[in-house]
């Protein structure tokens, strides 16, 4: 897949003190940079996504640095604890310099 | 080390001991080992069925590919979000809205809204086209649209935008049961594919039989042995890390007992997939599957 497609599944409301579960999924092809090109024998160069950060409200909830060894389209699922409302922000970080990022609220009554 | 090898060679009897078994009574043990009754699948996912008797095959049961994963892939296949699968679906929605080609078309502009007209084309294919006279799998008929009606390229059949378009249009269907057609002119499309199917080809000099018929539900080294069916294609295999064609798994099987694979969209590979289909008929769509 050309592009990078970002897809978030967070709950959009929740009562104060609930556990929320998030899940995170963004395609991608995660190569790992010690392939070669069948044909040329050159080495594909690595591609992969290096970061992903969860924040809420600007406070950074759930971050994991990606290594190679990740498989394409990765998959991540964390949880919260909802205290109050406001907007989740998520931010991958591609070695080409590519931030690919998607937002979602969060009301909390 | 002495009584550690001792206990490997003793669960290996028992494992062999167990292999045996399973042929017969496979379709309690999967039901088991999923605690699971028919009823109680999740959505979208081929129930183990008694064969119709209608279906050209030996297999007194036939059940998807489904039942023969590890819990953890499973549970990929059962959350959509979870599915990978559903990124190549989501793109083939955007790309049926897209215009290209000399004509300025997309599939919408004579399809309309695909959720209607689309659904249960995915299990009805390949199909018998008359204007053709042979019959068309899911990609040769949007090529053919493609071509003839929006003036555009081909795409090519492992693309990423073939790919996209063909998971689409048969998740449109899923829960419904194949139904391709076996009789008239497709009979000897069915024979020709069953003949592919028996016959003994490559270096291990093997058929798709022995493998899918004669051991499935036995490991071949650390491949567990499902019966072939084709209920799940497009599907997401973990080892391809992507989606993947019915003829892409085709050729690997072919590769794999060292036998020159045929080429995707060749008439042999068409023929294979309607045998299957129909050997499969009745089982539940389940594009896009997950697989190991």
């Amino acid at each position: 897949m050309a592009k990078s497609k970002p897809r978030v599944k967070a709950p959009k409301k929740a009562s104060k003190g609930d556990i929320v579960t998030i899940k995170t999924l963004i395609s991608h092809i995660m190569e790992t940079g010690l392939r070669k090109n069948k044909k040329t024998g050159k080495i594909i160069p690595r591609r992969i996504i290096n970061k992903f950060q969860a924040k809420f409200e600007g406070t950074e909830i759930f971050s994991v640095d990606l290594d190679p060894a990740i498989s394409a389209n990765p998959f991540f699922q964390f949880s919260m604890k909802a205290e109050k409302s406001g907007e989740f922000e998520f931010i991958w970080t591609d070695d080409n310099g590519e931030v690919y990022s998607k937002k979602s609220k969060l009301t909390v009554s | 080390m002495k009584g550690t090898a001792k206990i490997k060679a003793l669960s290996a009897l028992f494992a062999v001991t167990m292999l045996s078994a399973t042929s017969i009574t496979y379709m309690q043990t999967v039901k088991a080992e999923d605690g699971l009754k028919d009823d109680g699948l999740p959505n979208g996912i081929s129930k183990v069925m008694v064969k119709p008797a209608t279906n050209d095959g030996p297999l007194d049961e036939i059940f998807s590919g489904w039942h023969f994963r590890s819990k953890e892939t499973k549970n990929l296949q059962k959350d959509d979000f979870e599915n990978p699968g559903y990124l190549w679906v989501e793109q083939g929605e955007e790309l049926w809205a897209t215009k290209d080609g000399s004509e300025g078309k997309s599939c919408k502009s004579c399809h309309n809204d695909a959720a209607k007209t689309m659904k249960g084309v995915g299990a009805e294919m390949p199909k018998w086209n008359a204007k053709l006279k042979r019959p068309l799998t899911l990609e040769q008929r949007i090529n053919t649209c493609r071509t003839e009606s929006m003036g555009a390229k081909e795409w090519k059949w492992e693309s990423s935008q073939m790919l996209s378009m063909t998971a689409f249009v048969r998740n449109l269907s899923r829960g419904m049961p194949m139904n391709v057609q076996a009789d008239g002119p497709m009979k000897p499309w069915v024979e020709k594919g069953k003949k592919i199917y028996y016959t003994r080809v490559g270096q291990l000099n093997m058929s798709c039989s022995n493998c899918h018929e004669d051991n499935y539900g036995k490991y071949i080294r650390a491949d567990h042995l499902s019966q072939g069916q084709s209920n799940g294609f497009p599907t997401y295999r973990l080892k391809w890390q992507k989606l993947g064609s019915l003829h892409r798994r085709f050729k690997g099987c072919m590769k794999n007992i060292r036998a020159t694979p045929y080429k995707p969209g060749s008439d042999e590979f068409v023929a294979l997939e309607i045998y299957l289909s129909q050997r499969g008929k009745g089982l539940e769509i389940e594009t896009p599957a997950v697989r190991n």
